[in-house]
């Protein structure tokens, strides 16, 4: 029985469709998840989040928010959702460079916590864009 | 009769008029399609957040998070999110009037709770002044584009009162955007964070797994359902506005060419009737000089 999997972010509905496993960036690891698994709850980190289904392997960017697991249905809930697809790798660079500098020049502690999940969030993004190329 | 003069300077001002209200009803067109693509857009997410909060309120109790607490109601506040500026129709007239509806209708149960007022939107606040109602705290429109970070403001607000015990229990009351040519105005139930209707079947009386704990995931998860709650309003309320704005206009621009027409129509009228009184005059002076 696959897994029905959905994943929102508040900008827009990224990704419905059934999967045979869902591999998620928890906020103490990485989290695989396969059908029949139980009721679960918990707050995502920033990372890639890995669709497999039918031997093909999906991926994407993730960033903050929740998941609701129950049975064979998956919920994600991202503050941020990207496909691999659709990220640009100049562009990633360009952002983690950016966010880099940020971090140099935050001076308030709310403010440097903020820049420094933004920075993580941009490596991540770039580790992606990077491994992508390099499978072509 | 009104002059040739007259009739020629109305119509003029009604086709400046036309022309301007032809200009707001293109601005408003696209802002319309902006507004309404971001509200679709916005949609899963918020549903799927409620779906999920709903159920985990039934399953876990409500000594859990305090912005689950159900409390006996004694004083309410109602957040209502109107226009800041006119020119939309009923759109404002509509919400309003549920609002008034709402209050009477808690004023007649057996404990009518105190009502104390939130007003989001210039029209709103001027036009509840006049219900006597306190309004407690007011809020700029968030212009055309709201972002997810401008409704921070008023979601402490409004959190910060459930928790200290201001209000036991907070309701919003915005236009939800249904199509370009229908807005109705809602009620949402803000907090306690209720659960709805619960989904008949399965399961659902089933424990969570929370991780770390359901302390944790709730004290994170509960603030961040509430604001987007008050962004989902405020985004409804934004592509009804944007919707309303470009009817009424549309409207206005149509009543304005009617009206152009009717009024070309005087004046080919009196000048026929002018040219006519004059060849008359001229006739009965030659036949007079004749005679």
């Amino acid at each position: 029985m696959p897994l029905q999997l959905d994943i929102v972010s508040p900008e827009r509905l990224a990704f419905t469709d059934e999967v045979d496993e869902v591999i998620l960036p928890g906020i103490d690891g990485q989290l695989g998840i396969l059908p029949h698994h139980t009721r679960l709850i918990t707050a995502l980190g920033i990372g890639e989040l890995r669709i497999r289904k039918g031997g093909t392997e999906q991926s994407m960017l993730i960033s903050g928010g929740f998941v609701e697991v129950r049975s064979d249905r998956v919920v994600v809930m991202a503050d941020l959702a990207e496909h691999s697809a659709e990220i640009d790798e100049a562009r990633a660079i360009e952002a983690r460079k950016q966010a880099e500098a940020d971090v140099e020049s935050a001076r308030d502690p709310v403010d440097l916590a903020r820049v420094r999940a933004a920075l993580q969030t941009a490596l991540m993004r770039e580790r992606i864009a990077t491994r992508r190329r390099s499978r072509g | 009769m009104a002059s040739l003069k007259d009739i020629r300077g109305r119509i003029g001002s009604v086709r400046n008029i036309a022309q301007i209200t032809r200009a707001m009803e293109m601005v408003a067109a696209s802002r319309m399609k902006r507004a309404q693509d971001a509200i679709i857009a916005a949609r899963p997410y918020s549903d799927r957040m409620r779906d999920v909060l709903g159920r985990v309120s039934a399953v876990v109790g409500e000594e859990v998070h305090p912005l689950l607490a159900r409390r006996p109601v004694r004083r309410m506040g109602l957040v209502v999110i109107t226009t800041d500026r006119g020119l939309v129709g009923a759109l404002n007239a509509n919400a309003i009037r549920a609002v008034l509806r709402l209050v009477a209708e808690l004023a007649e149960g057996p404990e009518a709770p105190e009502i104390e007022l939130i007003t989001v939107g210039r029209k709103g606040r001027d036009a509840l002044r006049r219900s006597g109602l306190p309004i407690a705290a007011h809020f700029a429109q968030l212009g055309t584009r709201p972002a997810f970070g401008d409704v921070t403001a008023l979601t402490r607000l409004v959190v910060d009162d459930f928790l200290s015990g201001r209000y036991d229990q907070i309701d919003l009351v915005y236009s939800s955007f249904v199509s370009t040519l229908v807005q109705r105005p809602e009620v949402h139930r803000l907090l306690p964070i209720a659960s709805p209707a619960q989904e008949s079947g399965e399961e659902e009386n089933d424990e969570y797994l929370f991780e770390p704990s359901p302390e944790a995931v709730l004290s994170h998860l509960l603030p961040h359902y509430v604001a987007v709650d008050v962004y989902r309003a405020v985004l409804e309320n934004n592509a009804s506005e944007q919707s309303a704005q470009m009817i009424a206009m549309r409207n206005a621009t149509d009543n304005a060419h009617e009206l152009i027409g009717d009024l070309t129509l005087v004046y080919n009228k009196t000048r026929q009737a002018t040219i006519t009184r004059e060849m008359i005059e001229i006739a009965s002076g030659a036949e007079a000089l004749a005679g």
